[in-house]
């Protein structure tokens, strides 16, 4: 609590302000409690184990950069990382894309608009629940619902769960499958676009394709930035559909090994807790680098009206 | 980061009644391509809600016409698959859903009384490197959980927590759920902050204006914390997989996750029957929730 202490004692200029300052403190206690308790001592604590080797049982012993080297030559973590990335460098365009074109299209005047809204958003709220990833097990099933749908097109079916090429596939497709709540947000946005833009471009003869291109796209950036920013650093900590669909292992062939499953197994399952605590790091690393490429990317082709 | 927040929260932040802009088409009414559209967006609507009518239909079907009819009809209800799926674990399911219940309930007080005071203060206080708190509150909602899952567990573990529904619920009473301080803030940025100022002039001190004030007035950001805090709570695999390995204290998915794996594959229609029923509360936030849960994606794009 010296982070607490120093600011009550910091804000010495005047009465006001140090009555804020003491009210501050107080409004903030339990805050500050789980900051320091539950978030950035555990942090802290996750750094130091991951310079060591530990176990729950016996005390943690220093092995100075043993864990990162073994990274190195851990097969089952490079497969999990190429796993991760293609879940998130494709699941994640497609999610927004198809909320972005639907978000477009609902915009436009259509009736019903909440209904709709609501049927799109639904699988938002039911997605990440064991029970959707025990029914995308039956689904994509060898004599799942996927491949009867298939057979009215007379394509022939596979077990998309079973075999290593299509695990992740499916992964993809309930990600995907979630897209709207970043339609819910986009659909915000495009609300925030005065009218007035697009009867000015009208009165100057710009095609509907035109008035998209030159006024709804770049006044939707910021929002799409947004969604790009917090879906990335969501789709990296998947975990509960990888878990219930490979039944906790990660196969097929460790086709669906989630970083974060692996991680599991490493930290919960073998208790190689050091181990883990470096892999905790190496994703925080990982997904910073993401969130600040975006950030710097952002740049480019984030247009800010003010 | 901030300005990348503050920017793309859109009106809905702002309290009160909140008219919708009235839409009219740019290009006046063209029935052929009003049809196309709705049934392009019904036939996505289908394709999507699709397995989900399947699961709630097939769950009332005896177990070896499952896997054979993958349509949505239905020629007699069979519950017997309800009644399997309640008793087919140590405990009835009624037992995992209290469970749920409770650290859902628990997660919900704790987030609503520790977020709004953290909120009420980064809002309305001035305070020495409030800028920068404000910052890290902001960085930890983007924190994986796994940076700190293991020191936690060891942590708690110290404590003699694990096995109890107390590292689910302790967490929450610290306002570790950062998005719903920022959804707060957001909505208190837009009380006029002059009705603090009358209750000040009468005598009233910060405890005071934010109980009677500030409180009574984010009635709506209170529900939306609520309500996103049960369906992630009832969702979360995570934490509790984690904190829970005592089968007595099982929750839903913890206990549907135990079910699917010990049958592996045999018994399906069971295994619907309880998904079914683990979805009922989701489904009943969800009808209605739904403009809370709208407004509150829509502020910060919570998920």
């Amino acid at each position: 609590m010296s982070a607490t202490a120093e600011l009550r004692n910091l804000g010495g200029r005047g009465s006001t302000a140090k009555r804020q300052n003491k009210a501050a403190f107080w409004f903030l206690l339990p805050w500050f409690l789980g900051l320091f308790a539950i978030t950035l001592g555990p942090m802290a604590a996750s750094l130091a184990l991951s310079f060591t080797d530990y176990n729950l049982l016996q005390p943690a012993e220093f092995n100075g950069l043993e864990n990162f080297t073994r990274m190195l030559g851990d097969e089952r973590l490079h497969q999990s990382l190429g796993v991760t990335f293609t879940y998130v460098l494709v699941s994640v365009p497609v999610q927004l894309g198809l909320a972005l074109g639907l978000a477009i299209l609902l915009d436009r005047g259509v009736r019903g608009l909440a209904f709709y809204r609501s049927m799109f958003y639904l699988p938002s709220l039911l997605g990440a629940s064991v029970a959707i990833a025990v029914l995308w097990r039956m689904v994509f099933g060898a004599d799942g619902l996927f491949n009867d749908g298939l057979a009215l097109f007379g394509i022939e079916g596979r077990g998309w769960i079973s075999e290593p090429e299509t695990a992740l596939g499916t992964l993809i497709t309930l990600n995907v499958w979630t897209f709207g709540s970043p339609m819910v947000i986009f659909l915000a946005g495009l609300r925030q676009i005065p009218r007035m833009y697009y009867e000015a471009a009208s009165v100057d003869g710009a095609s509907r394709w035109r008035q998209f291109a030159s006024v709804t796209l770049p006044l939707l950036t910021p929002i799409i930035f947004f969604n790009l920013v917090l879906q990335i650093i969501h789709a990296f900590q998947s975990f509960t559909q990888a878990f219930i669909v490979s039944g906790g292992t990660g196969g097929p062939a460790d086709s669906t090994l989630f970083y974060t499953l692996y991680l599991y197994q490493r930290g919960f399952g073998n208790f190689d807790m050091g181990y883990a605590s470096a892999l905790a790091w190496l994703l925080l690393l990982i997904v910073g680098a993401f969130t600040a490429i975006n950030f710097w990317a952002s740049k480019y082709w984030v247009f800010y009206n003010d | 980061m901030t300005d990348t927040f503050a920017k793309t929260a859109p009106e809905a932040t702002q309290p009160g009644p909140n008219p919708a802009p009235t839409r009219r088409s740019r290009s006046g009414f063209q029935p052929v391509r009003s049809i196309m559209k709705h049934a392009l967006l019904i036939l996505c609507v289908l394709v999507m809600l699709y397995p989900v009518l399947w699961m709630v239909v097939s769950s009332l079907r005896p177990n070896d016409v499952i896997f054979r009819d993958p349509s949505l009809l239905l020629n007699d209800l069979e519950t017997g698959n309800y009644a399997e799926g309640w008793n087919a674990f140590a405990d009835p399911f009624s037992v995992y859903l209290v469970n749920s219940s409770i650290v859902v309930l628990g997660a919900i007080v704790g987030n609503l009384v520790s977020c709004s005071m953290a909120a009420y203060a980064f809002a309305r206080l001035e305070f020495t490197a409030k800028r920068w708190w404000f910052a890290i509150m902001l960085l930890t909602i983007m924190l994986p959980i796994h940076v700190i899952i293991v020191p936690q567990y060891v942590l708690f573990a110290q404590l003699g927590w694990v096995n109890t529904f107390l590292p689910l619920i302790v967490p929450k009473l610290l306002a570790t759920d950062a998005f719903f301080v920022f959804l707060m803030v957001q909505f208190i940025r837009g009380v006029p902050i002059e009705l603090d100022e009358a209750a000040r002039i009468d005598g009233a001190g910060h405890p005071r204006i934010f109980a009677q004030i500030i409180l009574p007035l984010m009635v709506p950001a209170l529900a939306t914390t609520a309500i996103f805090t049960f369906i992630w709570t009832w969702n979360d695999f995570f934490s509790q997989l984690i904190y829970l390995t005592d089968p007595d204290i099982y929750t839903v998915p913890l206990a549907l996750r135990a079910f699917v794996d010990a049958q592996s594959g045999t018994n399906w229609g069971a295994a619907l029957a309880m998904s079914v029923v683990s979805l009922v509360p989701i489904f009943l936030v969800f009808l209605f929730g739904q403009r809370f849960l709208l407004r509150g994606i829509a502020t910060t794009g919570g998920k």
